[in-house]
């Protein structure tokens, strides 16, 4: 249980059963009245934010949030699965929370999934992860029409800007944070 | 790297002794650790080995005006447990000063004359704000004209509704001290515990704040001189503290008696850190005070 004193940005709490993210903080205390905390809150579902000020006796929960790492299986239309790899409980998450991350999935990666009392409402994808070019246009050597990136895309159906020189078939490093090309993988 | 806040900090203290000696005011300083304390609901006392740390230098001051003194001014340090904000600190800075024969009106007036000397003495770091305050055209604004002028309900309303502060902070705050500074004055009698209401009219209470820029500086007020209806205000207040689950401390009886002995008399309250704040443009309290807390 938290007081309206615990308040501070970042925090997580559950207000009328859906949990929100402090994203702004200020404290406040006309002279001689009482101290009044005003926050900015974030809905960690739909993102929805809005404002609301607190008084010391305000009480809130701890909005009960859980990581487990879990392992994507495979897609179904739009349903993503997921399996604990230590309870092997199996969750799916739709393409619509995943939002870009799918760019990234591949069978069997692992990823933190974050669940507000069972429900899944976010995923974290590993920093980095390998992906195969599927489609590439040839390097013309000498080149000189002035770009030093040409697009190429990889086995998950996402394009991105790359040196002129990678090819079909060879192995990337992207980043997942800027969905940007890092490095090219050698095994 | 040095603070260049700090030489001002001490040049703006510099300034306000050398403005009350000039005056012929006394320089007290009195014991920051009491037994008792005056009951207020809204502040939260830090405690000390059965004692409480000062959360205002108010009752000690008073107790001397009663014991015959007649103008006093005292800087110090006060104590509020759980105020953390970028305008709080819980040990933080106070001026107060207080002197017998004059009211609200003139404390304010005299309020004004503190800030202008300061502001033209030190070389304040932000031109503007000093520029604000030195000038000669200051705003009076009673409580009631502030509300219907920035907030959606009135004043009596916003009571009614248990939403002063709110709207206060959230509405009027703001709008205050912009251009110049601003006098919110005649608060509902009900948020004046220590104040005398108002000669003719006793749904307000003789009690005043100043704003600058939207920054509340200080607080001062005709002082109650009645002991049995301060009596009777105090027991209210304790018994608000215990609806909020606290204890109350100790009634403090001495003050009490000695409050019969007070001649008529206003004093105030200025947050030292809050005006250093204003005149070099801080935006934190943090960057005002040598440490915070946090940093010790």
């Amino acid at each position: 249980m938290y007081t309206a004193s615990d308040l501070r940005k970042g925090l997580k709490v559950e207000i009328d059963g859906e949990p929100y993210i402090v994203t702004d903080f200020q404290f406040s205390k006309p002279g001689k009245g009482q101290a009044l905390y005003r926050t900015r809150l974030k809905n960690m579902v739909t993102g929805n934010a809005f404002e609301k000020t607190f008084r010391s006796n305000d009480k809130f929960q701890r909005a009960p949030l859980e990581e487990r790492t879990m392992q994507f299986l495979y897609s179904q239309g739009d349903e993503f699965h997921f399996m604990d790899n230590k309870t092997f409980e199996q969750i799916v998450i739709s393409r619509e929370q995943l939002g870009d991350n799918i760019n990234f999935l591949i069978d069997n990666m692992e990823v933190d999934v974050l669940l507000f009392k069972e429900r899944p409402i976010g995923v974290t994808l590993p920093n980095f992860v390998n992906l195969v070019v599927i489609k590439a246009d040839p390097w013309a050597k000498g080149d000189t029409s002035g770009t030093d990136t040409k697009p190429v895309t990889v086995q998950t159906g996402y394009t991105l800007q790359v040196p002129p020189f990678i090819e079909e078939g060879e192995k990337l490093q992207i980043d997942t944070r800027t969905g940007q090309y890092l490095t090219r993988v050698k095994e | 790297m040095a603070n260049s806040f700090l030489s001002r900090r001490a040049e703006i203290i510099q300034s306000i002794r050398t403005f009350f000696i000039n005056r012929g005011y006394l320089e007290v300083d009195t014991p920051i650790r009491l037994p008792c304390l005056i009951p207020e609901a809204h502040i939260e006392p830090e405690q000390s080995s059965g004692w409480f740390l000062q959360t205002s230098p108010e009752m000690c001051m008073k107790r001397l005006l009663a014991a015959g003194h007649r103008e006093i001014f005292q800087i110090c340090r006060c104590f509020r447990r759980n105020e953390r904000g970028s305008r709080h600190l819980p040990e933080f800075t106070m001026l107060e000063w207080y002197r017998v024969g004059i009211d609200y009106i003139d404390l304010m007036a005299e309020c004004a004359g503190l800030l202008r000397f300061v502001a033209t003495r030190v070389d304040c770091p932000d031109r503007s704000a000093a520029a604000l305050v030195a000038q000669a055209d200051w705003q009076y604004l009673t409580v009631q004209q502030a509300f219907a002028l920035f907030a959606p309900v009135s004043a009596e309303q916003a009571l009614a509704e248990d939403s002063f502060d709110e709207i206060l902070v959230r509405d009027v705050e703001p709008n205050l001290g912009r251009g110049r500074p601003t006098f919110l004055h005649d608060y509902p009698a009900a948020l004046g515990s220590l104040a005398r209401l108002k000669n003719g009219d006793n749904r307000v209470a003789e009690r005043f704040e100043l704003y600058v820029n939207g920054l509340e500086l200080a607080n001062g007020f005709s002082e109650l001189t009645d002991a049995d209806e301060q009596r009777l205000r105090f027991i209210r207040e304790r018994a608000l503290i215990e609806g909020q689950g606290r204890q109350p401390g100790p009634m403090p009886d001495r003050f009490l008696a000695d409050l019969g002995e007070l001649q008529s008399a206003a004093g105030i309250a200025l947050g030292v850190d809050r005006l250093v704040m204003l005149l070099c443009g801080a935006r934190s309290i943090d960057e005002v005070v040598a440490f915070t807390p946090e940093n010790l």
